[in-house]
């Protein structure tokens, strides 16, 4: 069982900075988030792409923002719980009791939910029967290469993960590489090395075609592929990996008790707590009069809530508002040596 | 001001006059019309505003930009008229168009 004060649910930069502020007023927490990596939308939609309107950062990407997060949220050794997705909440007397997919335990006085538009999940094929092959001849991310052998793998996707993976198991597999379009969104290296691949007879592109049918009994025998103007053909496979990006599900939000309404949690906007108490949303995911979906909000709203939880965590206590340039408990909690 | 017709997969028709300047997207979500989720919230770096747009209007509405094409092979069943929905800002030319809102975004 973990003990702290907070869980922050989330590690994109809304979350890390509420962590920040948690930090100074002397609070401990921990972050758990469904990605293998901090920094949320940030760094799984974009980023390389720069962001321009974060006050007094004239210009930075979303690995650079995530990055200096990261970088001043370093005194408080937050612990990170990465790749978990928090499953249930249970009230225990003046705590909560929260329980995640990977079974880990936390035992906090508060929650903030900082998960942007819910937790990343791979987006699947839209043919009914993919579901029946999921996890046995059919996968969205690769966990064991091995598998993939001498046998013969169609691959679905024109990013990176499916040019990569097709360039990497052309030597040991046949592969067929299937895409909607001509035009692929990879790295134009990529795409050379995959069409070069193609000339050389070492890997099959299908281009103008997407999934229409897998057929097999426990494992995938066939599958049809239909193009564009209607064809269809039929390809022996003994798998099929679909790379279609991430989407973002709310997932067992839902289940809280929350108020929520079009995929958001309604706060209150003096510190950002719902209608539960000691449950506070931040971020993407929290809605109130006059929201703006930008991250310099975010901020604002962790810097909120983070007092918010204060009274949670330390009921006897009472929290002084206080600068970090003359606060000397806040310099110390930063670390900081005179 | 256009009037911009939403057909959404639970075969029902809205035909909302959507002001200039607003995108296809914002007019779905500003009248409650179920089915685009617009999760990013417009900044083309999601799919969720997926919709496919009657043929004869394809020509008529301005290309994709770099970008657009791509966050479509993520939509849910793209197809050759598929579009982004917060890509496609409303202006007078735009007036009658029509889409049909897919069966899901995810």
């Amino acid at each position: 069982m973990n003990k702290t004060d907070v869980l922050i649910i989330g590690a994109g930069p809304t979350g890390l900075f509420c962590a920040h502020q948690l930090g100074i007023i002397g609070l401990s927490c921990e972050i758990v988030d469904n990605l293998d990596k901090a920094g949320g939308q940030c760094i799984e939609l974009y980023p390389d792409k720069p962001i321009y309107d974060i006050p007094a950062v004239p210009e930075c990407t979303g690995e650079e923002l995530t990055n200096n997060l990261l970088k001043q949220i370093k005194p408080f050794n937050v612990k990170f719980h990465l790749n978990e997705r928090v499953e249930e909440l249970k009230k225990n007397q003046n705590r909560w009791h929260v329980k995640t997919s990977g079974g880990e335990e936390f035992d906090v006085a508060a929650i903030v939910i900082a998960g942007g538009v819910g937790s990343f999940e791979p987006r699947k094929f839209p043919v009914k029967e993919c579901e029946k092959f999921e996890g046995i001849s059919l996968f969205y991310s690769i966990k064991d290469k091995s598998i993939f052998k001498d046998k013969t793998i169609s691959i679905f996707g024109g990013g990176d993960s499916a040019l990569d993976w097709a360039i990497e198991l052309s030597n040991t597999s046949k592969v067929n590489l299937i895409h909607r379009r001509d035009g692929f969104s990879g790295a134009e290296s990529s795409v050379q090395k995959v069409k070069d691949l193609n000339d050389q007879g070492k890997l099959n592109l299908f281009t103008k075609y997407q999934m229409d049918s897998v057929s097999g009994d426990k494992q995938i025998e066939t599958i049809k592929i239909k193009h564009d103007e209607g064809e269809i053909k039929e390809i022996k496979s003994d798998y099929v990996l679909g790379f279609f990006g991430l989407i973002m599900q709310l997932g067992p939000i839902l289940d809280w008790g929350l108020n929520i309404d079009k995929k958001t949690v309604q706060v209150n906007t003096e510190n950002f707590e719902t209608n539960v108490q000691g449950i506070f949303a931040i971020g993407d995911i929290c809605s109130y009069p006059g929201k703006l979906k930008l991250i310099l909000s975010g901020f604002h709203e962790g810097a909120l809530a983070a007092r918010g939880c204060f009274k949670y965590a330390k009921p006897d206590e009472k929290l002084r508002f206080e600068f970090t340039t003359t606060s000397k408990a806040a310099q110390e909690r930063l670390g900081i040596k005179k | 001001m256009a009037k911009i017709t939403y057909h959404t997969h639970d075969n029902k028709t809205h035909t909302i006059n959507v002001q200039n300047g607003l995108t296809v997207m914002e007019g779905a979500i500003q009248n409650d019309i179920p089915g685009i989720d617009a999760d990013c919230g417009g900044g083309m770096a999601c799919a969720t505003c997926h919709v496919y747009v009657k043929e004869d209007w394809l020509d008529k509405l301005p290309n994709k930009e770099d970008g657009e094409e791509d966050m479509l092979d993520m939509a849910f069943e793209p197809k050759n008229n598929s579009r982004l929905s917060c890509q496609l800002i409303v202006s007078d030319e735009l007036d009658g168009l029509e889409v049909n809102i897919p069966s899901k975004q995810g």
